[in-house]
């Protein structure tokens, strides 16, 4: 069963790989803050300022006028942690 | 701070969404028609490029690798851009990506029906295939990390790494499952042998459903579901430390396919060891989905695109928990090889890929092309017709897959097997099957209303091809200045250098070591066990060309139920000739691995097969078996002969240097034999048609462990 060899070597590359991206993300900051990241995304629409009329109804149209202004102070939130 | 002006590519979005609709409706309607074979039959339609042995290779991949593959690209490349605040990388590498896609589904379609196959589940396209298939994830993979590398918010959002992850994970286990000796353009023999194929085949086939069909998901829960619930993930925390526990985990699992079968027992202890263990990074997925929805369920009653997520989360939760019991060999001993596992792959695929699938697209439809959905009621019908045909679908399938094994173990007062023929348990669960096939008609009728629905509202629609975005330019002395070539960026970036490094080196490495590895020391040797001789060999590959291993197994576990019924148990050094391994998942008919030994009961002779091969329903008035008359009537292909010899005598199979050379003459003299005993049955046939090679291999199985053989 010497092909078990190259499939645990292949496995432990992978494993090494994903290990490094693991210690790059911790040490480039990416997980300092586990909070912002969780809310960011739901404000990502719909930021041009001069946007298009739409047609009917979306799903969430309702909150859009929140989302964006949410938004602006959002990104500001984030500017300290991306200059980290 | 600059704000820089920027568009998101919704065009392609789009175009996967299309494809992922019609592809959706061929891999389901390929699912019913199997469905249907298996209980009836005349559904095979007399042809041989569509019978069961071939439809079903091409309802799986199509299912996964066309109706899941481009939802999961259409899912991906739209949260990319607006996780990442940016355009994708190259419109041309999605171009490519896009239609080199399109093109590989339709190459499987036309080889897999064709009988071109490598005869390896979920991995059984051909190499010139498989080559197309590697170049085009590497297309998808640079235009990812390209998107990556341009991107505007320095923090990388979960979804992304689980994309990330996803992209690698099936890289390396593409490439290192593919490697295959081609004989002709459509016809290769994999370089491993036996149960060292079982194991990289498995290792993969476990990891498809790792890379393909869970981590890919995973991500796009942790886009779609806060997007369609406006509400954050229940942990960012969690979510971080659950993918890195799941995909460190994952890799080591995929022995748990083969357990009780011939492979040494600590490889068997290390899948079951690291699939148990997955229960928590898989649950830890499930609750941060479902606890995602604290305070908005109110929500889930009015939006079906949550409906569906619920149930995807709700069944992914099920399957793995299930997933890891079935990895307990005594659990396995019951699921292996019946319709149990049909079942669990089914709540997987039906109720966590469908469910996350349709959930993602309620929602993204209408937001891509700015319209409302056409129709609330049809979603909501739909998603009913989905949920009851899941149980419909799945329920019937446990119960089968349970009677069916409690009828194989049954024994009677005098110690004998209460149901020797294997035909009557086939029998007994005949109506589960029935139920399924109006489990599946659910489902499909479900997704009918989905296709309708979704084409509505894209006419509705108005997709801005190139939405307009903005976002303050990323300040971070790693992003990419203006004018920088992207080499000169990588170089900047160690990490990333040395991840791309890791990866060419695992490609490399691959390429170099395997081949070393094909004869294997250690595998206990059976002096008794020759190679095939050249009308065996092509016998086998008839057996492989068309998908027998779908049904049949050939593979003895020392059960004594088994052993009772087959013959002797199956040991590892005889299968060290078999490129690729046959030893099959599922028994819809009988395990074939002693068909040759004398005096077993699977062994029948030749005019038996004769008879079985092409009029099956007058031996067995109740077989679901497709009859074969072609097998009588197709030539074998002398003139590759000598070829396949010397692709084997590549690959360490020990024919004495020149045999090619005589290979011709031995078939033919070894057919003559079998022509002979036919003859003397009442049958006359030429030599060279495929049922005597066939009749020969089958003749092969287990015959060289056989004390026939001994004398």
């Amino acid at each position: 069963m010497n092909i078990m060899f190259l499939l645990i070597g292949v496995s432990l590359l992978a494993a090494m790989t994903f290990l490094l991206l693991f210690i790059w993300a911790v040490k480039t900051g990416q997980y300092d803050d586990t909070f912002t990241p969780s809310v960011r995304i739901l404000f990502d629409d719909d930021e041009v300022s001069e946007k298009e009329p739409e047609k009917g109804n979306g799903p969430h149209k309702e909150d859009k006028t929140a989302d964006k202004e949410t938004n602006k102070e959002n990104s500001n939130c984030s500017l300290p942690e991306s200059q980290l | 701070m600059e704000v820089q002006q920027f568009n998101y590519d919704n065009k392609i979005v789009k175009y996967f969404i299309i494809a992922t609709l019609i592809w959706g409706a061929v891999a389901l309607l390929v699912g019913l028609l199997i469905a249907l074979q298996l209980a009836f039959p005349a559904f095979n339609l007399g042809l041989e490029y569509t019978t069961y042995g071939r439809t079903r290779p091409l309802h799986t991949n199509a299912v996964i690798f066309a109706f899941i593959g481009n939802a999961m690209f259409a899912g991906m490349y739209y949260s990319l851009q607006r996780v990442l605040k940016a355009r994708l990388f190259n419109d041309l590498l999605s171009k490519v990506h896009f239609w080199g896609w399109q093109i590989i589904i339709v190459l499987a379609a036309l080889t897999l029906l064709g009988g071109f196959t490598t005869g390896k589940e979920y991995a059984e396209l051909e190499w010139p295939v498989d080559i197309l298939i590697a170049l085009i994830w590497v297309t998808f993979g640079a235009n990812m990390i390209g998107t990556i590398l341009k991107r505007r918010v320095k923090h990388i959002y979960a979804s992304v790494w689980w994309y990330l992850a996803s992209f690698l994970g099936i890289a390396v286990l593409h490439i290192v499952n593919s490697v295959e000796l081609p004989v002709s353009l459509l016809k290769s023999y994999p370089v491993y042998a036996g149960a060292q194929d079982a194991v990289v085949q498995w290792w993969y086939g476990h990891n498809a459903v790792a890379f393909f069909l869970t981590t890919p998901w995973l991500g796009l829960m942790y886009y779609y579901l806060p997007k369609a619930s406006n509400r954050p993930i229940y942990s960012y925390q969690l979510s971080i430390v659950h993918f890195w526990t799941l995909i460190f985990l994952y890799m080591w699992s995929g022995p748990h396919h083969l357990l009780y079968q011939a492979l040494p027992d600590w490889v068997q202890a290390l899948g079951v060891t690291f699939s148990i263990m997955l229960i928590a990074p898989s649950w830890g997925g499930m609750i941060n989905g479902l606890l995602t929805l604290r305070g908005a369920w109110d929500k889930v009653r009015d939006q079906a695109e949550l409906k569906f997520m619920v149930v995807a989360l709700t069944a992914y939760g099920m399957a793995t928990f299930e997933g890891p019991m079935m990895s307990l060999k005594s659990v396995n001993a019951i699921s292996h090889f019946t319709d149990w596992t049909i079942a669990h792959t089914h709540i997987a695929g039906m109720g966590w890929n469908g469910g996350m699938i349709f959930g993602m697209l309620y929602w993204l439809v209408p937001k891509l092309f700015r319209t409302p959905l056409y129709s609330k009621k049809m979603a909501n019908t739909h998603f009913w017709l989905a949920t009851l045909g899941i149980l419909m679908f799945a329920i019937p399938l446990y119960w089968a897959g349970i009677t069916q094994w409690l009828m194989l173990r049954e024994y009677n007062a005098n110690g004998l097997l209460t149901y020797p023929n294997f035909l009557e348990t086939t029998t007994q669960i005949m109506p589960m099957y029935h139920f399924r096939i109006l489990g599946g008609l659910l489902f499909f009728s479900g997704f009918l209303l989905f296709f309708y629905n979704m084409f509505k509202t894209i006419a509705m629609g108005n997709l801005v091809d190139n939405e307009a975005a903005e976002a303050p330019a990323l300040t971070d002395s790693s992003a990419r200045k203006a004018g920088e070539t992207l080499h000169r960026l990588i170089e900047r970036k160690g990490v990333v250098l040395t991840v791309l490094v890791l990866i060419a080196l695992a490609i490399g490495g691959a390429v170099e070591i395997i081949p070393m590895l094909k004869i294997e020391s250690n595998i206990p040797r059976i002096a008794a066990v020759t190679p095939y001789t050249p009308l065996e060999l092509a016998g086998r590959d008839i057996y492989v060309a068309n998908g027998c291993y779908n049904c049949h197994s050939q593979q003895i576990r020392p059960l004594r139920w088994e052993t009772d019924r087959y013959g002797e148990y199956s040991k590892i050094g005889e299968f060290v000739y078999d490129h690729p391994f046959q030893w099959g998942s599922r028994r819809t008919g009988p395990d074939l691995a002693r068909a040759g030994w004398v005096g077993s009961s699977t062994y029948k002779t030749a005019i038996w097969h004769y008879n079985h091969f092409t009029k099956p329903k007058e031996i067995n008035p109740q077989t679901i078996m497709p009859a074969y008359p072609w097998f009588a009537k197709n030539n074998v292909d002398l003139t590759d002969i000598p070829k396949k010899i010397r692709a084997m005598q590549t690959l360490g199979v020990p024919y004495a240097p020149g045999y090619d050379q005589k290979a011709v003459a031995d078939y033919k003299e070894q057919a003559q034999i079998i022509v002979a005993e036919l003859k003397a049955s009442g049958v006359d046939i030429a030599a060279d048609k495929e049922i005597i090679a066939m009749i020969a291999y089958l003749h092969k199985l287990g015959r060289d462990i056989s004390p026939a053989n001994q004398k």
